[in-house]
Parts: structure tokens; sequence; C-alpha cells
């Protein structure tokens, strides 16, 4: 055989190799979706949305509960995880730049963001769940919190890198204090980026399950109430999911068809928002 | 008073810098200090002991340990080659038409909660796993495949990425020497892509040795090392998000931390490790 032949031959084997090992890897991928959308529509009606848990058996049995508490997590998580992460991106972009520090910070972050979730759990069950004596919404809020700050950190960080120097020349040159100039000139040519990110990261933390196992803990009531164990949609699909109970394990899909589809949803929004800003 | 609102945002800002710097702290330092009674009472012997019997207060972290190397190295056996293959079809083969949708499919399936992944896994993949195999499909085995399936869009859409930054007068340089297209992927683009594409691999790896939920539902949390991959096992996450909410003893307690402390410092090594290779890498290009 000649080397060019062998060439050839070689390019043929790698270019099927990667279009098989493409069509393998995507047909998997397909199929969780087509999973998650066939059992989730079949489970889904609704009264998931008017009952709360129930014993497995029961006809009045619905998601309520998960739902709201879910809601209330992600809330509390954003409204303490969101400010400091926008102000801490804001020192980076605006006053650190591109000192020492605000690149160990970076690199803090980063680490912060590929720390496990479960242990990011079982840090806060020592600090918050096992002073309190017992799980509590706080407890997931704050483990959510805790997430959510490097994530949004980076975002804020890099939208507000992208904000044009002379904007800021300009409006300073007006006499504007630095304060008003960030947030009266910065905030807002960077709108789009920081409400993108934000929502990105509602997005992220709504899908962990491992940090609130043992913070939020679980209830199968419905309870609005933060200081007690509350529902999140992920755990309580935790539980149905490896429970023996056919309604309890259909509820448990409905939730991860609600979840998913919440998630993708609000990538697919991201998305739209970042192309828009790109076409102006 | 211009100044002194300047003064205050500047310090605010700051302070919030520090957040997470504090969290990582504390991080380290509370779990370290939960974990020091098991420290003190099992020494180095907890991460050689295969001895996991809460009954008896006895425990050694040996099972989880290697059950979190084993179904990290499964995960990454398989998902890394193939994630490549994606990557090199999305960027060089596929026709521009399906380059797009399959390429932005991929990035949102990166965003799905990894309790899907399990869900989907302990209902639909192990029993064929059990059919294939034999055992009862809960294992390392399962969990290895499901975590590999898991990290496979992530390392795709990051390599992919990496591989689209290779200048095209390099690509077509390379095809005027006659080269074939596996000639330009192999001694063009993966040179050049070379740190983008180590690199998502590393983070890939930090992510599956941390990852529970993908794995705790098909894993089955059996303190046990076994050279059968089909048998049920366990890891550090499994192990952790089994039996914290249910421990009794502070021991036990304190055991569990013991293992959430060497999760900490596993994945905090690879994003170590990553941030170095990446900053030289930079050094180097810069």
């Amino acid at each position: 055989m000649t080397a060019k032949r062998k060439r050839i031959l070689v390019n043929y084997c790698a270019l099927a190799f990667s279009i098989l090992s493409a069509v393998a890897g995507i047909a998997f991928l397909f199929w969780i979706l087509w999973v998650l959308v066939s059992n989730g529509i079949n489970a889904l009606n609704l009264d998931i949305f008017r009952f709360d848990g129930a014993p497995p058996g029961f006809a009045e049995s619905g998601l309520r509960h998960a739902l709201v508490g879910q809601l209330m997590l992600a809330l509390g998580a954003t409204v303490i995880g969101v400010p400091i992460g926008i102000l801490a991106g804001t020192y980076l972009s605006e006053y650190g730049i591109n000192s020492k520090f605000s690149h160990f910070i970076r690199d803090i972050s980063d680490t912060m963001m590929s720390t496990p979730s479960i242990v990011i759990g079982t840090f806060v069950y020592a600090i918050v769940v096992a002073p309190m004596g017992h799980f509590s919404g706080w407890a997931g809020i704050i483990a959510l919190a805790i997430m959510m700050v490097p994530i949004v950190l980076r975002t804020t960080d890099d939208m507000l890198t992208l904000v044009p120097q002379t904007l800021r020349e300009a409006a300073a040159a007006l006499g504007a204090p630095k304060y008003k100039v960030i947030i009266q000139i910065v905030y807002r040519s960077a709108k789009i980026g920081i409400l993108t990110g934000v929502l990105l990261s509602i997005a992220r933390i709504t899908g962990e399950t491992a940090p609130l196992l043992f913070t939020s803990f679980n209830n199968n009531f419905f309870s609005s109430n933060v200081n007690e164990p509350i529902a999140s949609l992920t755990v309580t699909m935790f539980n149905y999911a490896t429970s023996p109970y056919e309604d309890w394990q259909q509820l448990g899909w409905a939730a991860a068809f609600i979840l998913t589809a919440f998630i993708l949803g609000i990538n697919i929004l991201g998305r739209v928002f970042i192309q828009r800003r790109r076409k102006h | 008073m211009k100044n002194s609102v300047d003064f205050l945002f500047e310090n605010l800002t700051k302070l919030t810098a520090l957040f997470s710097l504090i969290t990582l702290i504390a991080i380290m330092a509370v779990l370290f200090s939960e974990a020091f009674p098991a420290m003190q009472e099992f020494g180095f012997s907890f991460i050689t002991d295969d001895k996991w019997a809460p009954n008896r207060e006895i425990f050694g972290g040996y099972p989880s340990i290697v059950g979190s190397l084993l179904s990290t190295l499964i995960a990454m056996l398989i998902a890394t080659p193939i994630a490549i293959g994606i990557a090199i079809f999305l960027s060089e083969i596929a026709p521009k038409k399906i380059k797009e949708p399959i390429g932005i499919s991929v990035e949102l399936l990166a965003a799905i909660p990894s309790v899907i992944y399990g869900m989907w896994g302990l209902f639909y993949f192990a029993p064929i796993i059990r059919d294939i195999f034999g055992g009862n499909g809960i294992g390392m085995l399962t969990a290895g495949i499901v975590l590999a399936i898991m990290i496979l869009p992530f390392i795709a859409a990051i390599t992919r990425d990496a591989m689209n930054t290779t200048p095209d007068m390099l690509k077509e340089s390379a095809y005027a020497l006659g080269a074939t297209k596996w000639d330009v992927i192999k001694h063009v683009i993966i040179p050049f892509a070379q740190a983008g594409v180590i690199g998502s691999v590393i983070l890939a790896l930090g992510r599956a040795i941390g990852e529970t939920m993908a794995v705790t539902f098909v894993m089955g949390n059996v303190h046990r090392v076994s050279l059968n991959l089909t048998a049920a096992s366990t890891n550090i996450p499994t192990t952790l998000a089994n039996e914290f909410a249910e421990a009794e003893s502070g021991l036990h307690y304190s055991s569990l931390f013991f293992l959430a402390f060497i999760l900490f410092t596993m994945s905090f090594m690879t994003i170590f490790i990553a941030k170095i290779y990446f900053f030289r890498k930079i050094r180097k290009n810069g």
C-alpha cells in the first residue's frame, strides 16, 4: 500500500469514528430528552398544581408544595446572591481591573464554581442546620446563594468589561463621580448582559439537588415558613423517583418535566437576549 | 459629600468581592474542624480501611474514595474520545445546515440538571446494563456511564469552541500541501486547540468527581470495593447523599465530614492544576 493510500484510509477511518461518536453521543442525549418529554407529558395534569404531596395511592396528590417551595428557595437565593455577585463583579471590572487582587478573586470564584455542590451542602449543614437544631428553608437559601455569587460575579465582570472605556471617560469628563458613572452609565449599557447572567444563574441553581438534601431537606406538606424544612422540586423528584410507588414515580416525572422546561426556557431566552445584543 | 459616597461604594464593592474568598476559607476550616474527631480517631488509616459499619462505630473511607476515583475514571475514559469526536464533527465535518442546530442542542443539554440524568439512568439505562452484563443493573459501571453521558455535552461544547478558533489560513495552508482532513485535524487543529481541549477535560473531571445526583440513583450505596463493576458500590457523594441526613452518632457525622473534606481537596486540586495549566499556556502564547 502506498503512503498516500494509507493516509486516505486513515482519514476515512478517523472521520468515520468521529461521525459515529457524534451520532452515538447525540442519540443518547436525545433519548434522555425524549424519555423526559414522553413521561412528563403523560404525568402532567392540572391536579399537580392544585394539590400537595400525599401518601402513595391518594388520588388528590400533586406538586403544589414543591413548586411553591422551589420558588421560595430560588427567590431567596436570588435576593441574597445577586446583589453580592453584581457588586463584587463591579469591583473587579471597575476598580480592581487588572490588579493581582482582582485576578486572585477571579481564580477563587472559578474554584468556588467547581466546588462540589454536595460539599457546600455539608458546609451549610455545619454552620446553619446544626446550630439551629433543625433543617430549614433558610439553610437551603444560603446554600444556593453561596453557589450563585461566583456565577453572577463572573458574568457581571465580563459584561462590564465590554462597556466601551470612552463612555466612562465622557461621563467622568462631565464631572460625574465614579459611583454615578458606574450606576448610571456602565450599569445601564450593560443592563441586558447582566440580566441574562442573572437569569442563567437562577436556572443553574434551580436544577441543584445535592446542596438541598440536608439543608432545606424535604417536606411532603405545604409550608411557606422559611424556618421549617421546605420541599423543592429536585429533592421531591429524588424521593419520589426512588420510591417503589408508581403514582409517586409519575409525579417525579412530572416534576422533572416542569423543572427541565423551566431551565431550558430560561437558557433559550438568554440566548435570544445575547443575540439581540450582538445585532445592535 | 461626593467623595464619601464614592468611598462607601468602592469599599462596599470591595467587601462583596471578598465574599467568595471568605466562604472558600470558611468551607475549608469548617470541614476540617468537623472532620477532626474522625481524623483523631482513625488517622490516615481512614483512607485505607475498607470497613464501614455505623452500628459498630467503625468507619473506613476506602470504598468511597476508591469508588470516586473509579467512577470518575470510567466516565472520563468513555466521555473524552466521544466528546472530542462530537467536537470534530461539529467544527469540521458537519454541513453548515445542521452545524448550528446540533451545536445549540449540545449546549442546551449541558444545562439539563444532573438529577434528570440520574432518573433516566435508574429507569431506562440500568435495566439495559442488567440485561447485557448481569447483576441488577445498579453499580459502578452504570454510574460511570451515566456520569460520562452527563459530562459529554460539557466537554464537546468547550472543545468545539476551542477548535473553532483555529485560523482558516492555517487550515487552508495544510490543505494546499495535500493534507487530508484528518491530517489537518491531527496536525493543525488539535495542536492549536490543545489548551482548550485539555482544560475542558480537566474541568469536566472536576465536575465528575463532585457530581452527586447523576450517580446516587444508580450506585447502590454499598460500602465495598469490588472488581466486579456490575455490583452495587459507592463513592463519596453517594455516601454523603444517603447517610448525612440520617447519621446518628457524632463519629458517624465526623467521618462523613472527613469524606466531604477529602472530596473538597480532590476537586480543589483538580481546578488548581487546570488553572496552572491555563496560566502557563496563556503566558507561552502571550
